[in-house]
């Protein structure tokens, strides 16, 4: 129950600031410039035609009554049109999300397998050469930008030695195999990024947890060294690192866009990009919205895990 | 007059900061890591062997030699002076976009932190509805609706870095608001804008610097993606994100084109993310 009413009121707190940023949205696309009833009129100039382009989409009424109406689809899963692709931007995002999520969760997946044993051996040898190397490794992968790492990889292992595409995307229900060899590069390219912070929360965490009372009674109870590290140091200090995680998940996101693009991957990212250069704003209303609420709903999930996770919170 | 001034003194200052930063290595490389590219930006017409913009078809795409270090582009301009007037549209893309979210977010900050109430909640929830979009979605959307320029591309990273520096002052000015300094001002009769100025910003300067440097690092890192998906610089003006855009058409003949815009994206991000870490566990050391 009172987790019940944890969920209910992170989900109240988690509802202005999606209208906030619905109303930022909305205004931003307001006030650019040109017409859009001019521009879906096309060659087509005459008044009367214009005319009934305003009525038809409700750009003749206050600004308030437009943002309700448009509010009110959004949330019915409409989001208009594309201009590009003369899709509803609905089934865009449906087609188009599962990929980038996909991209994420492989991508997470690696940055895990990476980053928790490098931050564990960090934390248990601070102070020496693996702690730096680790450290300065991790501060390294956080400088590299995607679009340049995936370029690099491009070169090495599709271009040189010819091991995997260049670039493309295969449907994980068409060829499970050929997905994993489209999507590997690019997973690797966003979990590279990832495993960065993935490593320094769990050193973060790890060194602070080396430190309790539990830790040391473990040791002095004559446990052997790797029992006390998995079993009982790294159990709980994992928990702020699951959080991360998750949060993570939706900082993915941003770099999904840059990686996308590199390898042409039909994604969530790749639409905003596609939107931005063929002036569809109501795609880029779309994914900034969209991306917004997959970020609050992380927040979310993360708070919940950190509850969930936590002996102490949940006492 | 007098107590106040003494406990203010005695939060963490920028002096002291430097003085613990001194003692940490990995910062000092980073240091030397930024000033090195500080230099090739304000020197770069006197170091850089060649015109940057100057094409020259007799070279179009040559390997690193003697006479081009880091061999040519597609248009045969010499890749090294590019990469070294490269760092002027990197830094002064990071700087120019770390001011602005710093002179707009700082006010607002100090605002939200310090009179608390309905601009608190107002000003609160705004930045949470931007801190919910992801950084680089936001800035490619601010610099679409904007248009492409290296102006613009400042501006939008400047917006999206701005509320990261409103909720650090306002956490800031939140722990130190009932401090017996600002308490003791209040009592002497002092307003509140003075009170803000004379003893709140003082103690705020410093993690707004710490933050300042490690925000660095992501707004050079923006500015290389908006240019690289041609929302930043545009050409001839050499910026090593629209280097690699171009470069990108060139993987397979000419990898030389990708290898040292994105090097020297690598060397000064991470050198602002050294410095910023040290800066960093300066701030948190205990004296």
């Amino acid at each position: 129950m009172a987790m019940l009413n944890f969920i209910f009121r992170r989900l109240l707190t988690a509802i202005p600031t999606l209208l906030i940023l619905s109303v930022f949205v909305f205004l931003l696309l307001k006030f650019l410039p040109g017409d859009p009833a001019l521009v879906l009129a096309g060659e087509d100039r005459d008044p009367a035609v214009i005319a009934s382009i305003r009525a038809r989409y409700g750009l003749d009424q206050p600004l308030p009554i437009q943002y309700v109406t448009w509010l009110l689809g959004v949330l019915q899963g409409d989001f208009g049109i594309s201009i590009r692709t003369k899709m509803p931007i609905g089934d865009m995002l449906v087609q188009r999300l599962p990929v980038t999520l996909q991209l994420s969760l492989q991508a997470m997946i690696i940055a895990c397998v990476i980053g928790i044993p490098a931050g564990t051996i960090a934390a248990i040898r601070r102070g020496k050469a693996t702690d730096v190397a680790v450290t300065t490794a991790g501060l390294a992968g956080l400088s590299i930008p995607s679009f340049w790492f995936g370029i690099i990889l491009i070169m090495i292992f599709a271009v040189s030695l010819g091991w995997l595409p260049s670039g493309g995307y295969v449907s994980f229900w068409d060829s499970p195999l050929e997905n994993l060899r489209y999507t590997l590069l690019p997973s690797i390219v966003l979990g590279t990024a990832a495993a960065a912070i993935i490593m320094r929360h769990t050193r973060n965490s790890m060194l602070s947890i080396l430190k309790e009372d539990f830790v040391r009674t473990a040791r002095a109870k004559g446990l052997k060294e790797r029992i006390v590290i998995v079993r009982h140091a790294l159990r709980n200090g994992l928990i702020p690192v699951v959080t991360t995680g998750a949060l993570h998940l939706g900082e993915l996101l941003s770099g999904a866009v840059l990686t996308e693009q590199v390898f042409g991957i039909p994604g969530f990212g790749k639409m905003i990009v596609d939107g931005v250069f063929s002036r569809d704003y109501a795609v880029v209303q779309a994914v900034i919205l969209c991306s917004a609420a997959i970020f609050v709903l992380l927040s979310l999930i993360a708070d919940i895990l950190y509850v969930k996770l936590s002996p102490r919170l949940q006492a | 007059m007098s107590t106040v001034a003494e406990t203010a003194q005695k939060s963490p200052s920028t002096r002291s900061l430097a003085a613990r930063l001194i003692r940490q290595r990995s910062a000092l490389i980073g240091l030397v890591i930024v000033l090195f590219f500080v230099f090739l930006a304000l020197f770069a017409p006197l170091i850089a062997p060649y015109d940057p913009v100057a094409s020259d078809w007799l070279t179009v795409r040559q390997p690193p030699s003697a006479a081009h270090w880091m061999g040519t582009d597609d248009l045969g301009r010499d890749v090294l002076s590019r990469v070294i007037y490269g760092s002027q549209a990197s830094l002064l893309a990071g700087t120019i976009a770390v001011s602005i979210a710093i002179l707009a977010g700082l006010p607002l900050g100090l605002i939200a932190g310090y009179f608390g109430g309905w601009i608190d909640t107002v000003i609160s929830r705004c930045t949470d509805a931007l801190l919910a979009c992801p950084f680089l979605v936001l800035a490619i959307a601010l610099a679409a609706f904007l248009g492409a320029s290296l102006q613009n591309a400042m501006i939008a990273i400047g917006i999206s870095a701005m509320p990261i520096f409103i909720r650090l002052v306002r956490g800031q000015v939140l722990s130190i608001k009932n401090e017996d300094f600002v308490t003791a001002a209040r009592g002497q009769g002092m307003r509140d804008g003075p009170i803000i100025v004379s003893h709140i910003l003082p103690n705020v300067v410093t993690p707004v610097v710490v933050q300042a440097t490690i925000t660095m690092a992501v707004a050079i890192l923006a500015e290389a993606s908006l240019a690289f998906l041609g929302l930043g610089q545009k050409p001839p003006a050499a910026s090593w994100g629209s280097m690699l855009d171009v470069a990108r058409q060139f993987m397979t003949n000419a990898p030389w084109m990708s290898i040292w815009p994105g090097l020297a994206i690598v060397t000064i991000v991470l050198g602002f993310n050294l410095l910023g870490d040290g800066l960093n566990d300066a701030l948190n050391e205990k004296d």
